[in-house]
């Protein structure tokens, strides 16, 4: 319990010039946990975690990484994380598995460790076929995977992972998480920014929500959604506007509706309740959803904007 | 342990460059032949057969080591351009280097000194196809070697300290076309300076590559002349010392803002 956290944020600001990218959030990360940051572009996330990663000096406030302070032992730090960035930053002149082994000389690490490393980690993201490959013609999702592999070069206790399935398809992403809950499994603690709120639900143990620079809440997926949302959410779309503020007045007595976007959105405990209302009432929604409550929601509820839109 | 991470930036250089190491021997091998013939055998012979000796030196022995410093300054300063913005921004390889222990400094470090490595392996092939050419009358032109080296060091180091500071490359074809390419023609390369206006001499004395230039003819030709070689080599280390104090800043700034 009294074991000191992994990362440690207090006030923690970055300011570029007059705009404040991070304007004093406070957060703890802890041993083997899966800790997210989400939130839509823009919030705030990648600048936080280039401050972890002690590649973006602090502008005010306290970080502590590994229990040592980034300002004055940022290579120290370095040497024990493993950062993905978001925008895949392989070396495009050198093979799949030169790329791995030039990483781990980045780490002091000698030739011959770094060799069979290379070889385990390129089995372990399904890439070993590919080792002799330059990186250009690999496919998104292998990119990424082989990203993650070069972060895992060093054996690193903590893995910082921005956006990492962005951009993938379905498939690539699930395969990205399958190795991602792997480490997890290992005892790797990950970091990881996302503005998909699946992607949140399926990583993180626990995750803060970002809007405009803050923390706006915190908590386990589970936590935040039953703290904010309801257990079933109705997703009601409506032929015309004329139709949907109807609809809007008639259920005004739920108190949380929403809308985003062309939908209009009831929060509720008990979501059939509300589709039996709606069709006793003479209301027709042109397209009629029941589901459960997501991050997606709390996002909505907390900010009143969508992670994708936002 | 200061240095180890410089060395390990210049190891990934190497790993890059076996990849294609063969097209750049050759290259440097037969670039230097075809112009030392074209314009120290084939022009050449008609300035001795119209007005003799340059500064006291048959033609080919005058533009060889000029070639020889050119050819060094002109890879220097490439390579300090196109390729800086690809590791910041295009491809990212220095972004990925400074999320390990490796420091932006010895990234800039690093980098300057791989691009002075080229430029020294160009200096040594172009020494060996002059020699075969005749071009190379004194032994002591061994010392044309760290010469190139020095030059290209004064124009890499700054040049490269710039170039992190450029949000994109449409300034790098201005430098290349306005500041290498006069550099390169007016700079005691082909002919004596004393052949320029009088109210030209002077700018001569800031361009790097006529200090590397006047080392490098010193050297292929024999000449000692400590006085003013120590001070083309002031020079030269003067702008190579303020190009990397200015240059590991650029790079944090600009890799870890």
């Amino acid at each position: 319990m009294c074991a000191a956290p992994l990362i440690e944020g207090t006030g923690l600001t970055k300011r570029f010039g007059s705009f404040t990218a991070v304007d004093a959030v406070d957060f703890r990360v802890e041993a083997g946990e899966a800790f997210g940051f989400l939130g839509p572009n823009g919030a705030g996330k990648t600048s936080t975690m280039r401050m972890i990663g002690c590649i973006s000096p602090v502008t005010a406030g306290e970080l502590r990484v590994l229990g040592m302070d980034p300002t004055t032992h940022g290579a120290e730090i370095r040497a024990r994380l493993g950062v993905v960035a978001q925008e895949d930053n392989l070396d495009l002149e050198l093979t799949v598995r030169e790329n791995l082994l030039i990483y781990g000389r980045y780490f002091d690490l000698p030739r011959a460790q770094v060799r069979s490393k290379a070889d385990e980690l390129l089995e372990f993201v399904q890439l070993a076929d590919r080792a002799k490959s330059l990186v250009d013609p690999l496919s998104g999702g292998m990119k990424r995977r082989l990203t993650i592999a070069r972060a895992l070069i060093n054996d690193p206790e903590l893995l910082l992972l921005d956006e990492p399935t962005t951009g993938l398809d379905p498939q690539a992403r699930h395969l990205v998480w399958e190795r991602l809950y792997q480490l997890k499994r290992r005892g790797v603690t990950l970091v990881l920014t996302t503005h998909y709120m699946d992607e949140a639900e399926q990583l993180c143990d626990r995750l803060v929500i970002m809007d405009q620079g803050r923390i706006v809440d915190g908590g386990s997926p589970r936590e935040l959604i039953g703290r904010h949302a309801t257990r079933d959410v109705v997703e009601l779309r409506f032929a015309s506007d004329e139709d949907r503020q109807k609809a809007e007045t008639r259920l005004e007595d739920y108190p949380r509706l929403e809308t985003s976007g062309d939908r209009l959105l009831v929060y509720t405990a008990d979501g059939e309740a509300v589709a039996e209302r709606l069709s006793t009432e003479g209301i027709h929604p042109e397209t009629l959803l029941v589901r459960r409550a997501t991050l997606e929601d709390v996002f909505l509820i907390l900010t009143g904007r969508t992670l994708e839109e936002a | 342990m200061a240095t180890a991470p410089l060395t390990r930036v210049l190891e990934r250089e190497v790993r890059v460059w076996r990849h294609f190491w063969r097209s750049t021997v050759v290259f440097n091998f037969i670039n230097p032949l075809m112009f030392l013939a074209a314009l120290g055998v084939g022009l050449g012979g008609l300035v001795q057969q119209s007005s003799g000796d340059v500064d006291g030196l048959p033609y080919l022995d005058f533009i060889t080591p000029g070639l020889m410093a050119a050819g060094a300054l002109q890879a220097a300063a490439l390579n300090s351009l196109w390729p800086i913005m690809a590791g910041i921004k295009w491809i990212g390889t220095f972004q990925a280097m400074v999320s390990s222990p490796i420091s932006p400094a010895a990234v800039y470090g690093g980098e300057v000194l791989w691009n002075v490595a080229r430029s020294v392996l160009g200096a040594v092939m172009f020494l060996v196809a002059a020699a075969l050419l005749g071009g190379v009358p004194s032994p002591w032109a061994v010392l044309a070697v760290p010469a190139c080296a020095l030059c290209a060091l004064s124009v890499a180091a700054p040049l490269t300290a710039w170039s992190a500071t450029q949000e994109n490359d449409v300034p790098f074809s201005v430098v290349a076309r306005l500041g290498v390419i006069p550099v390169f023609l007016f700079s005691g390369t082909f002919f004596p300076i004393d052949q320029l206006p009088s109210g030209f001499r002077p700018l001569v004395a800031l361009s790097p590559l006529w200090h590397g230039v006047e080392l490098c003819r010193d050297a292929t030709t024999g000449h000692w002349n400590p006085d003013a070689q120590a001070l083309h080599v002031l020079v030269l280390v003067a702008l190579s010392a303020a190009g990397w104090r200015v240059g590991t800043r650029t790079f944090t700034a600009r890799l870890t803002p």
